[in-house]
């Protein structure tokens, strides 16, 4: 090349390329709540995989100690009304609700940000279809038509499951149709179609993938509703059955000795069940500073 | 004039960002005396908004004054409190920003908004602020302004929208004016119609001005006197005639330089290492066939009949020759891009013939043509770099994917081979190659962008405002590579712009728009030194021009 | 003039209910018909044999297309017939009217609460970023949506009734020792109140008070987050900056700039909230007894009283639909930008 423009001009250095540990670790400074989250979320998932092997009492077994024992060093948690071990259901209960959550989130998402996808990016009837579908969904208070799918389609646990996925799939379609559409037009999206990639390539290559971050956040923040929605569930008495470990019918067995003061069997449980829904908001909220810090609220 | 309105002495500002303590200004000092215009010019990051915002005292929470003085009217405004503070703003020192849409309170009546003023300043009691909002606007020449005071923003135009900031900016007679690139985005013959505007009313008010600006032909026409500013420091300061014929400083000759003058070629905007640095320009050869023949062209929004329907584009006929460069310049709304989306494929047309190479690619539906054997052909530089770059992919795999895509006989390593290749034709490192669009500079966006484009080899290659979000010293070398990739690979250019002094750079032949039709087609000279129709005319007039003529070395 | 423009966009709005409406009654149609089973064999009950079965199927219109069943279901609708309660033997429907008030009651109570404390806190964070009003509105907000309700509930009994004794016992609306007033709205506290009976009132808001504080922490958390974000984003934006330009009193500033155009997004929220809330009810009624809607549902579902649930998330669903219009409405006429077409 002989020509000099060959060569950049030279006043504007980009900065070198930042490390996303480096940045990630500036999170964690800036916020040290987030890396107490993702300290909490380990714990939740080693609770979830290896609960059953830790606990020291069978958790349905009854007469692990005496009926209605207040926390003491032989039972942490106490017991309950059936002297089963109250700290034994907790841990293993982990495993049973974040297998709820986790599925159904998964669902939700998977088929929530395809539908909302494609008519973001199709816009026309398939938008109007799948729009109409989303507005009828939401035209219910949630967890009310979570207790009508639950009740009329019967009372089991992939039930539930099913109910959460459909009652959080409005979230995910909604927001990936609005993740999609304002970059439908991108400058980049249009260079994607001159380089010759069909339009399912443009939008499943190059568009959606930069969507991913917004819906990451939503993830999160979506998993901790969906476990108090399907603990809510239970509460109810819908779903997982008794003498099954789950915290929901674990709060909803001690809610008639709360008036006679046996508050720990209500008290761990709902402890348990908050401090894995909070995990799940604060990470989602220390993603969100990840992922976009303008928007920080 | 030896006690100045404004002075401002050796003023610094510190910003808290998340990388540390950055000096957006530093060590600024300038005055303005009673009467005068004062511009203030530099490319992004210079520091001129801030310099601004400063002397104001509505810097966001993460600025600090950190040393200097403002003295106003003998005040030394960075000492006085708050509540005092409040009341010189708007009644002595006014501001208008750009972006005047966005200025105003979206869901509160724009005569109530320059009422607010006129009682906040005591300047009209309840009663008499509508019959006193009505004069401003009326002094702003907003028809029928009676009516107007109801209007919510979004129900006026941008130009409109900047007359209603600039009435309450005005409202209370302020001594001096700050106007923040007061016409950026707006339409050429808006921006003349808003700058005689600002000049009519300070002119009778006798107020002072600061314009800030990132063009030099607007503030040569507009100021007495001019501050040059780069990187937070004050480069140069003087008499906007004495700026332009004999510039002290290098950078402000760099910057004079890159400016498009109606009579300059492209290479007079490099400075001059690098013009030593480049080969002169190449002879232009004859234009050969025709490539692209446009006939009847018509695009229409909306359902027929309905009330949102509209002729984008109404029977638009044009041909580009091989090796030619063809301009199509109108103002927002004029329908070029619309045209510009049909040509390239993007876009389905209503109606009329895009013959491309003999064959009419306007049959082939836009959402077909990606994998048409023409798509290689025809590519496009899109308007904003930063836009144009997958945020999610090195700049590597941006210029590849064309390649992976439409040229499906390339081996990896030949693909590979290729983009180095395109990465030297443009002058864009090597080492960059691995970066993420957020780590490269605008310029060198511009420059993946260009390479991506050029990698098939195409014969029609569609700039759509290349240059419009660069500096002006990064658009000078940006004009220059293209206009010699277009030598070097035989390539002809759609250049699309609203901005006729760079259009002129690279263009043989011109056509003008409005409204959808070619008002106006020929010879680029032709056309900027004798326009016949009166929109060109006016369209032209509207350009404010540096001064002609040679820049002195100092 | 102006007055006819809004009045069209009141109107299309309610237009736009309809579409919104029949697809509550489909979806609630195909809840009906997707009972576990045979639906005829159900409703015959369990000592039916073939022969009855089929006419009960026949009397249900069962047996009919399903457009027909829809027809039908609607007709029965229209007619107020949601079917019987097992339970009490009672129609749904009446059971329904007897039990909204003071599902309502309850609900509005908690929303006013809310929304009293969660808008002016959103505010107080967003002008004073990182002062302690901040803090304890980001702690507020995280650790809001992060509790049960029904947890929460149990936990203010434990310590309010159990160990501090200041609240009543959770069994209800109103303690033994009175009698309910007079109906005028059927809200306890304000018929109490119509009716002159101080002491009724204070007994009626003595039952109240724990209910409505549980389900208030839950929905404070959406409203004050939005609150807060929406002032943050109004107050960075270009018109503040030219208001601040101006000179105008931070008052102006805060309430006409920043606060009004902050509203249209927080009004926006409160349509989810209502679906919070709606939701949280049934759990808040169920710890304390509360004898409103909701825990009339959860009674019906333990007895898989079929006709009771779906009459229930009906009726929930058409209440939430009339507070969403209602939202709408008030969002049509404080926002200008509204286009009539929309």
């Amino acid at each position: 090349m002989a020509s000099s423009l060959a060569t950049p001009e030279a006043s504007t250095a980009a900065p070198a390329r930042e490390g996303y540990w480096q940045h990630l670790r500036y999170i964690m400074a800036e916020n040290p709540l987030t890396g107490i989250s993702f300290a909490m979320f380990i714990g939740l998932i080693i609770m979830a995989l290896f609960g059953p092997y830790l606990v020291p009492f069978d958790p349905v077994a009854t007469g692990a100690g005496p009926a209605l024992m207040p926390p003491s060093p032989a039972h942490w948690f106490g017991t309950d009304h059936l002297g089963r071990d109250v700290f034994s259901r907790v841990v293993v209960a982990t495993r049973l609700d974040l297998m709820i959550s986790v599925s159904a989130v998964a669902l939700s998402f998977v088929f929530g940000s395809v539908i909302g996808s494609l008519s973001g990016y199709f816009g026309g009837w398939t938008d109007r279809i799948a729009g109409r579908l989303m507005d009828t969904i939401m035209a219910f208070p949630l967890f009310v038509l979570a207790m009508g799918i639950v009740a009329a389609a019967g009372n089991s646990v992939e039930n539930i499951v099913y109910a959460t996925a459909i009652i959080n799939l409005p979230f995910y379609a909604r927001m990936a149709r609005a993740e999609v559409s304002i970059r439908r037009n991108a400058g980049f999206v249009q260079a994607a179609r001159l380089s010759g990639n069909s339009e399912l390539r443009v939008l499943f290559g190059h568009i959606f993938p930069n969507t991913l971050p917004p819906i990451m956040v939503q993830i999160s923040l979506n998993m901790g509703w969906a476990i108090l929605n399907a603990a809510g569930l239970s509460f109810i008495g819908l779903g997982v059955q008794p003498p099954t470990p789950e915290w929901g019918i674990m709060v909803a067995e001690g809610a008639n000795f709360i008036i006679s003061g046996e508050w720990w069997l209500v008290v761990f449980p709902g402890m348990a069940l908050m401090l894995a829904v909070f995990t799940f908001n604060l990470i989602g909220d220390g993603l969100r500073d990840l992922v976009d810090p303008q928007r920080r609220t | 004039m030896n006690v100045p309105l404004l002075d401002v002495q050796r003023l610094s500002v510190d910003f808290n960002t998340r990388k540390g303590v950055i000096r957006a200004i530093d060590s600024v000092s300038l005055s303005v005396a009673k009467g005068e215009t004062l511009g203030i010019v530099g490319e992004s990051g210079s520091g001129k908004s801030v310099t601004s915002y400063a002397v104001m005292k509505i810097l966001d929470r993460a600025g600090k004054i950190t040393s200097g003085k403002i003295i106003y009217g003998g005040m030394a405004l960075q000492k006085i409190p708050e509540s005092d503070m409040r009341d010189i703003r708007g009644r002595e020192i006014s501001m208008i920003f750009q972006n005047p849409r966005a200025a105003l309170n979206p869901i509160r009546k724009i005569g109530q908004q320059v009422a607010d003023v006129l009682i906040q300043h005591n300047q009209a009691t309840r009663a008499e602020a509508r019959g006193k909002a009505i004069e401003m606007l009326q002094a702003v020449k907003i028809a029928d302004a009676e009516k107007r005071f109801d209007a919510y923003p979004f129900e006026l135009s941008g130009g409109m929208c900047q007359r209603v900031v600039i009435a309450i900016a005005l409202a209370c007679k302020p001594q001096l004016l700050i106007a923040d690139e007061p016409t950026t985005g707006l339409d050429v013959t808006t921006q003349k119609a808003v700058m005689d505007l600002i000049v009519e009313l300070t002119a009778r008010f006798n107020m002072s001005t600061i314009l800030i600006t990132h063009d030099l032909g607007l503030a040569a026409a507009y100021c007495d006197r001019l501050m040059v500013m780069e990187k937070g420091r004050v480069v140069e300061q003087n008499p906007s005639t004495v700026l332009f014929q004999s510039p002290q400083k290098e950078y402000t000759r760099q910057l004079l330089q890159a400016t498009p003058r109606r009579d300059s070629n492209v290479r007079d905007l490099l400075p001059k290492e690098l013009l030593d640095k480049t080969d002169p320009l190449p002879e232009s050869s004859p234009p050969g066939p025709p490539l692209l023949t446009v006939s009847h062209l018509k695009k229409s929004f909306g359902k027929p009949g309905s009330e949102n329907h509209h002729l984008a584009v109404r029977d638009l006929s044009f041909s580009i020759r091989q090796g030619e460069s063809l301009g199509l310049v109108g103002e927002s709304g004029c329908g070029k891009s619309t045209t510009s989306a049909m040509v390239m494929r993007l876009l389905d047309t209503t109606e009329g013939q895009i013959e491309f190479l003999g064959e009419d690619i306007a049959r082939i539906p836009a959402s077909q043509f990606s994998s048409h054997p023409l798509r290689g052909k025809l590519q496009m530089v899109f308007q904003d770099p930063t836009d144009s770059l997958n945020p999610r992919w090195s700049a590597e795999r941006s210029i590849e994917d064309p390649l992976i895509h439409l040229a499906k006989d390339l081996g990896k390593a030949e693909r590979k081979a290729r983009v180095l290749e395109l990465a030297s034709l443009v002058g864009l490192p090597h080492n960059l190659l691995g970066r993420y669009p957020h780590q490269l500079s605008g310029g060198q966006k511009a420059r993946v962008g260009i390479a991506r484009a050029v990698a098939l080899n195409p014969q029609l290659l569609i700039l759509d405002e290349p240059t419009a979000a660069l500096d002006v010293s990064v658009q000078a070398v940006v004009l220059n590579l293209l206009e010699d990739l277009k030598h070097q690979l035989g390539m002809s250019y759609l250049f699309i712009s609203h901005d006729l002094n760079v259009v002129r750079l690279l263009c043989d032949r011109i056509i003008v728009m409005q409204k959808g039709q070619i008002v106006e087609e020929g010879n680029a000279r032709l056309i900027m030194d004798q326009p016949k129709t009166d929109y060109t005319q006016s369209l032209l007039a509207a350009i404010p021009h540096p001064p002609t003529g040679e820049i002195s070395t100092a | 003039m102006a007055l006819g423009v809004k009045s069209r966009r009141v109107l299309a709005r309610l237009l736009q209910a309809v579409p919104t409406i029949f697809g509550i009654l489909v979806v609630c149609f195909l809840l009906t018909r997707a009972l576990p089973g045979d639906p005829a064999a159900y409703f015959a009950g369990d000592m039916a044999d073939e022969a009855s079965i089929e006419q009960v199927r026949k009397n249900l219109g069962l047996d009919q297309p399903m457009p027909m069943q829809f027809v039908t279901y609607v007709g029965d609708l229209l007619q107020g017939d949601l079917g019987v309660a097992i339970s009490t033997g009672q129609t749904v429907a009446q059971e329904l009217a007897k039990r909204l008030p003071a599902s309502l009651e309850l609900t509005l109570a908690a929303l006013l609460l809310s929304l009293v404390i969660a808008i002016p806190l959103g505010v107080l964070a967003a002008t004073r970023p990182n002062s302690w009003v901040d803090h304890l509105c980001r702690f507020l907000v995280t650790a809001g949506v992060s509790l049960p309700t029904f947890f929460t509930g149990l936990a203010l009994l434990y310590v309010f009734y159990y160990l501090l004794g200041w609240a009543p016992p959770p069994m209800g609306r109103l303690d033994m020792m009175f009698l309910a007033p007079e109906t005028v709205t059927g809200f306890y506290t304000i018929d109490s109140l119509i009716a002159g009976d101080w002491a009724l009132f204070k007994a009626s808001l003595a039952q109240m008070a724990l209910p409505v504080i549980t389900l208030a922490l839950f929905t404070l958390a959406p409203i004050a987050r939005m609150t807060r974000a929406a002032m943050l984003q109004t107050l960075a934006s270009d018109y503040v900056r030219t208001a601040r330009a101006a000179g105008l009193s931070s008052r102006r500033v805060l309430i006409d700039y920043a606060f009004r155009n902050a509203l249209l997004p927080v009004v926006t929220t409160l349509g989810m909230v209502f679906s919070f809330v709606l939701g949280a009810n049934v759990l808040v009624e169920k710890v304390f007894a509360w004898p409103g809607i909701g825990s009339f549902a959860v009674e019906a579902l333990v007895v898989s009283d079929y006709a009771a649930v779906q009459g229930f998330v009906l009726s929930m669903a058409l209440l939430f639909v009339s507070l969403n219009l209602l939202i709408d409405l008030i969002y049509t006429l404080i926002d200008p930008r509204v286009s009539e077409e929309e």
